[in-house]
């Protein structure tokens, strides 16, 4: 059996980010940005694993660890960011909220 | 390299699928469906302690929480959810085209060229242990060499289930 080349998990992971920068700018709907952003943090844990094997060292894998850790503390704190949101404003779409704005 | 190759197609098919769906629960259900394929591709790596923590993490908290907040929030029919400017929508194409150009020819252009496309991945590491992604040998070097790092990733979660509750909670 042939081994993946590194390349091929790079060119996999590279996909997967700029699908994910390409939804958190064209996603109206905040849920759906936060799914993106996983999306590119699942991508760079792929990065951190590649090269974690590739170089034969354990930081990488420690390091995806910790990514999971951010991911899960950004997306309980994000989630009830947009419940406060939608109990304040009735809307959660992102261009309908400006209360940031001036 | 057969089984990367039909994990990575499902990966980045489930990938579009989140961005191209109009439901949020569709984009939900895509995204476990990739999660899950970033698991198997993990697995078949051989670092099972990742591969697990992937599936506990995303496809299990992670996902319930973004299926709990569309239940909660009832966000009204899915004809609400198209996109509006078309002009926003191509320029984002245009910023990913250049994204993936820029990458790939700075990154994985002269990696390909240096080594060959099918050079052999990770065996040629001499330095690489016996028992290399075991949750033995992530623990020896988590609590020997990371344990700063570990600490303040539990102090990093106490803070985002301190502040979630705080701003989810309703106020009277």
């Amino acid at each position: 059996m042939q081994e993946v080349p590194l390349a091929g998990y790079l060119t996999l992971a590279l996909i997967m980010f700029t699908l994910g920068a390409v939804g958190v700018v064209i996603k109206r709907n905040p849920i759906v940005i936060f799914m993106c952003i996983e999306l590119m943090l699942n991508s760079v844990n792929l990065t951190l694993v590649a090269f974690s094997q590739y170089l034969g060292d354990m930081a990488g894998q420690i390091m995806v660890l910790l990514v999971m850790t951010v991911a899960a503390a950004e997306a309980a704190v994000g989630l009830a960011i947009v419940l406060a949101l939608f109990r304040n404003k009735q809307t959660v779409y992102v261009d309908e909220v400006n209360v940031l704005k001036w | 390299m057969i089984l990367f190759i039909v994990l990575a197609v499902i990966a980045i098919v489930s990938g579009v699928a989140v961005i191209a769906a109009k439901s949020p629960v569709r984009s939900a259900l895509a995204l476990v469906v990739n999660f899950l394929a970033l698991a198997v591709i993990y697995f078949s790596m051989n670092l099972h302690l990742i591969g697990i923590s992937q599936v506990l993490v995303y496809t299990g908290l992670i996902m319930m929480l973004f299926l709990f907040c569309i239940l909660l929030l009832n966000l009204g029919a899915p004809q609400m959810l198209t996109e509006k400017s078309s002009l926003k929508r191509w320029v984002a194409y245009l910023v990913a085209g250049s994204l993936i150009v820029v990458l790939f020819s700075q990154t994985i252009g002269p990696l390909l060229i240096a080594n060959g496309p099918t050079a052999p991945f990770g065996a040629t590491t001499p330095s690489a242990p016996e028992d290399f992604g075991t949750a033995k040998a992530i623990g020896n070097t988590l609590f020997n060499h990371w344990v700063y790092g570990f600490e303040i990733a539990s102090v990093l979660l106490l803070v985002g289930i301190v502040g979630s509750i705080l701003l989810a909670k309703r106020r009277a």
